[in-house]
């Protein structure tokens, strides 16, 4: 992976001064390689990570495992984007094993979730069958640990230990 | 009964700043940038070789110059890196991190009234111990415009009669110094002449950026005088493994190994096994991190030098030696200021000795995020002094 792509991934905050400085370019080409890997589709957009546990009103997750039938040429594209048109759908993955989409969506309480997999997922033409996992507690995303105090960094508690 | 009478030579070890300054930065919540090992935890293949090793039962005593399968690969690896021969069987000696080959080498061979010059500012420990054993220290004092080199004529005019060793530490902690080839020929070409045994602690040997580590040992006829130690610390981010090593001439390690092998019978046998994965195969490892501390590097000069501490670019270790007398501040009276005023722990430079003051050690072995926040409140507290 491009060096400025990995560092973008870890913290899409960086400026462009800090990335120029970090990898030895100017700061003109430190732009002009996001403005690219933008227009080529890599970088596809910039998010936040946060602790929704903290925040008031947070919304419910579940990952919904999806069982479908392929169909003739279009294979799972077609009905890949039938979900992925839903507004409640957060992520949408094609998986090797026992089912073919992993769908994860979020909603404001556990029965819209609910209805939103009864109404508009499980009604969907060759949608055989759905498996739905109410997510409790998220302990870290997007190589991020989200609990505060929990550190990556050991040092300091070995030193304390 | 009378108070238990120590070692005279424990009183004659000078005061540290160190622990002084440590006392005060005990609150959890501040943000710490003065530890000196890498963030990167051990390579997986390295831990899963100890736990192979567990498992297979292989928890005995070693010979105590360590396996012979890992001192091969010591001396594979710096043939490899560095173009220099050691005898696995009788010029290396495995040891419980290179501080015990430090300490090893300084009571094997200092007698009480020896002079031993050391490069300062310089590492904490060597101090303690060469007045543990009864010599005395002769500190040579680099400077940040000489990007904290030894040079000959600082070499020339510390060397006495009585001088008995050298101690060199390049790339330098905590200066980030590093010398080249040229450079220690330049020095080797004075040693040539002396009866002076040279320490040569290479500890950050793998954390050079731009530029090659070469070593005072590589220079015609230094070889023979010198005590090459290194360890796997920093290098693979093995710290609390404890493994190090030293390489010399075969009588020099005969005799270190008298005290040696009846100081500590043998190095721990499950590093020593890691120690023989991380060898043969921790090359990328060591490439990834060596990548990752060199952008954090970038990234902490270039501020510290526009917050208005000018800092000698380093060429080697994870360290930054920024220069804060700008402030107006002594180094402990900087330190001490930052840490309250924005819970930043930096180690004032007098720590490493007094050429040190008027500097702090900013450790660059801490995540991206980490060392930003730090910069941004130094940088709140560099406007606050400067008002």
């Amino acid at each position: 992976m491009e060096k400025i792509l990995s560092l973008l991934r870890n913290n899409a905050r960086l400026s462009n001064r800090e990335l120029s400085v970090m990898l030895g370019i100017s700061e003109e080409e430190a732009a002009a390689k996001i403005k690219a890997l933008e227009k080529e589709g890599i970088i596809k957009g910039y998010l936040t990570v946060c602790n929704e546990s903290k925040v008031e009103n947070a919304p419910v997750h579940a990952m919904i495992e999806l069982k479908v039938v392929p169909m003739k040429e279009l294979g799972f594209q077609d009905i890949a984007n039938r979900v992925i048109a839903l507004e409640a759908v957060d992520s949408v993955y094609l998986m090797a094993g026992d089912y073919d989409l992993a769908v994860f969506v979020k909603g404001k309480t556990m029965q819209e979730v609910a209805t939103f997999v009864a109404k508009r997922l499980a009604t969907l033409d060759s949608v055989l069958s759905t498996n739905t996992h109410f997510i409790l507690n998220k302990y870290k995303e997007d190589g991020i640990i989200l609990e505060d105090g929990s550190t990556q960094d050991i040092r300091s508690t070995l030193k304390s230990e | 009964m009378s108070p238990i009478k120590f070692n005279e030579r424990l009183s004659k070890i000078p005061e540290g700043v160190l622990h002084k300054y440590l006392e005060l930065a005990t609150d959890p919540s501040i943000l710490s940038l003065s530890v000196g090992e890498p963030d990167f935890p051990t390579p997986f293949h390295i831990r899963q070789a100890a736990i192979d090793s567990i498992q297979l039962g292989k928890t005995f005593y070693t010979p105590s110059r360590g396996l012979l399968s890992l001192r091969k690969e010591i001396s594979s690896i710096l043939s490899r890196k560095h173009h220099l021969d050691y005898d696995p069987v009788n010029e290396i000696i495995v040891t419980v991190g290179a501080s015990q080959a430090l300490e090893a080498a300084f009571i094997t061979l200092l007698n009480p009234g020896d002079e031993v010059i050391i490069i300062t500012p310089a590492y904490i420990t060597y101090v303690p111990i060469i007045v543990m054993c009864g010599a005395s220290i002769v500190p040579i004092v680099t400077r940040a415009d000489e990007g904290f080199k030894l040079t000959p004529e600082a070499l020339s005019a510390a060397i006495s009669d009585k001088t008995k060793m050298l101690v060199l530490n390049y790339p330098s902690n905590p200066t980030g110094g590093v010398m080249t080839h040229e450079d220690y020929e330049a020095i080797a070409q004075i040693l040539r002449l002396k009866d002076i045994v040279v320490i040569s602690d290479e500890i950050y040997s793998e954390l050079t950026y731009g530029v090659t580590h070469a070593s005072i040992a590589q220079c015609v006829g230094m070889k023979e005088k010198t005590i090459l130690i290194n360890g796997f610390s920093k290098a693979y981010a093995m710290t609390g493994w404890r493994l190090g090593y030293m390489c010399s001439t075969p009588e020099i390690i005969k005799n270190i190994s008298v005290y040696h092998s009846n100081a500590i019978l043998c190095p721990q046998t499950i590093s020593q096994f890691a120690g023989i994965e991380a060898l043969k195969n921790g090359d990328e490892d060591i490439h990834h991190m060596r990548e990752e501390y060199d952008m954090r590097r970038r990234l902490v000069i270039d501020r510290l030098n526009k917050m208005g501490l000018p800092c000698a670019t380093p060429l080697g270790a994870f360290y930054a030696f920024p220069d804060i007398r700008s402030s107006g501040l002594s180094s402990m009276d900087f330190c001490s200021a930052l840490l309250q005023s924005k819970k930043v722990a930096v180690i004032p430079g007098n720590a490493f000795g007094a050429a040190g003051e008027g500097y702090i050690r900013f450790s660059y072995s801490y995540s991206l995020q980490h060392i930003q926040e730090a910069l941004d409140r130094m940088e709140a507290f560099m406007k606050e002094i400067k008002k």
